[in-house]
């Protein structure tokens, strides 16, 4: 027997454990619903209060899904030219070294037509941070084949599956990344889950301290779900990112410094 | 165990209900009413109020739009320790 008793309203005496953080803007995003866009730009938001660098933080915008995230931040922001944005981000941060510089890249926009500037980027040891979201195909023009698409996959412009002798193998941007020798931070992270997406707050956290501590260029491959352009549920989404994409993209740590080894790493 | 509750902002919900497959005592359910965008928003069932407050659908939410409470819990008042004997005195830990 299941006894209704009212919904509380309120418990006698309570603790707030979680609201939205303060970074991120009072507006609702233009993303698809389940999309885990939300996740990474909340988790950046959540990160960037925490470490109270509102003031000085400058988003550099990509073109890609997250093209309005200038819009969905409460700081400052820049909108760079398509996959220039470690080039932006440098000028930012050689202009003004206090300000809090990083990037928000899809893999249309690092791992494709802007991989030459961020390979530049980090080889140069550019003291930003990238967040680099790899959902394996291109969203916002229809779901085309992206670099990091899986072998087999089915897309607008791969209808009978990616073709390894066609179009290459999937590009691993972190393990990439991790022998440049001005990275001082390459990890990978998933946020189709709850642990994950907490694991995935700590390596953003990591990211933006090494940029705090002026150590190098730092990067965050998060794999992300596109439940509309895999033509999915957001939770099947989720199961595919777990089921498919963590075995070609295994998660990891496979850059990090010596000043940074302390942190809360988990993998 | 603390009782929690969860404040949903329906205007800015999806529907995409990663929060209902994330949240331990299973107490999300999806409105049968439709928000102004026109997605079934998420809402707090949970009649025997069995909400812990954990705050795992918060951090799933794409959207941003749980807030969590949790119950607070006075904790119990240590007892100070007395001295074995007069003149004896507590080690302190190092």
């Amino acid at each position: 027997m299941v006894t209704l008793e009212p919904p509380i309203e309120q418990l006698p005496c309570e603790n707030l454990i979680y609201s939205r953080p303060e970074s991120l803007a009072e507006i609702q995003t233009h993303y698809c619903p389940g999309c885990t866009h939300g996740v990474a730009h909340r988790l950046v938001a959540e990160v960037i209060d925490e470490l109270e660098i509102q003031e000085r933080t400058i988003l550099v915008a990509p073109v890609g899904c997250a093209v309005f995230a200038y819009n969905y931040f409460d700081f400052d922001s820049a909108e760079a030219a398509h996959g220039r944005a470690p080039a932006m981000a440098t000028g930012l941060k050689r202009v003004n070294p206090n300000s809090i510089v990083f990037t928000y890249q899809g893999d249309g926009d690092l791992a494709s037509i802007g991989i030459a500037e961020a390979i530049h980027a980090a080889t140069r040891g550019e003291n930003i941070t990238v967040i680099f979201v790899n959902n394996a195909i291109y969203g916002m023009t229809g779901g085309q084949m992206a670099p990091t698409s899986l072998i087999g996959q089915v897309t607008t412009s791969s209808p009978t599956g990616k073709d390894a002798a066609l179009t290459g193998m999937p590009m691993h941007i972190a393990e990439m990344m991790a022998p440049l020798p001005g990275v001082v931070y390459s990890v990978r992270r998933s946020l189709h889950d709850a642990r994950h997406t907490i694991q995935a707050k700590k390596a953003i956290r990591t990211a933006f301290e090494a940029q705090i501590q002026g150590l190098g260029f730092s990067i965050v491959e998060l794999l992300s779900s596109c439940p509309t352009n895999w033509k999915m549920t957001p939770l099947d989404a989720a199961h595919w990112v777990r089921d498919e994409m963590i075995p070609v993209y295994p998660l990891g740590d496979f850059k990090v410094a010596e000043p940074l080894q302390n942190k809360n790493r988990s993998a | 165990m603390a009782k929690g509750r969860i404040l949903i902002d329906v205007e800015r919900c999806k529907g995409c209900e990663l929060c209902r497959e994330a949240c331990p005592p299973d107490v999300i359910a999806l409105a049968d009413t439709l928000n102004s965008k026109g997605y079934r928003p998420v809402m707090l069932l949970d009649p025997q109020h069995e909400c812990t407050g954990c705050a795992l659908c918060a951090t799933v939410c794409p959207d941003g739009c749980i807030t969590v409470y949790r119950e607070s819990v006075p904790k119990p008042q240590r007892k100070r320790k007395q001295p074995a004997y007069p003149g004896h005195v507590i080690p302190v830990a190092a």
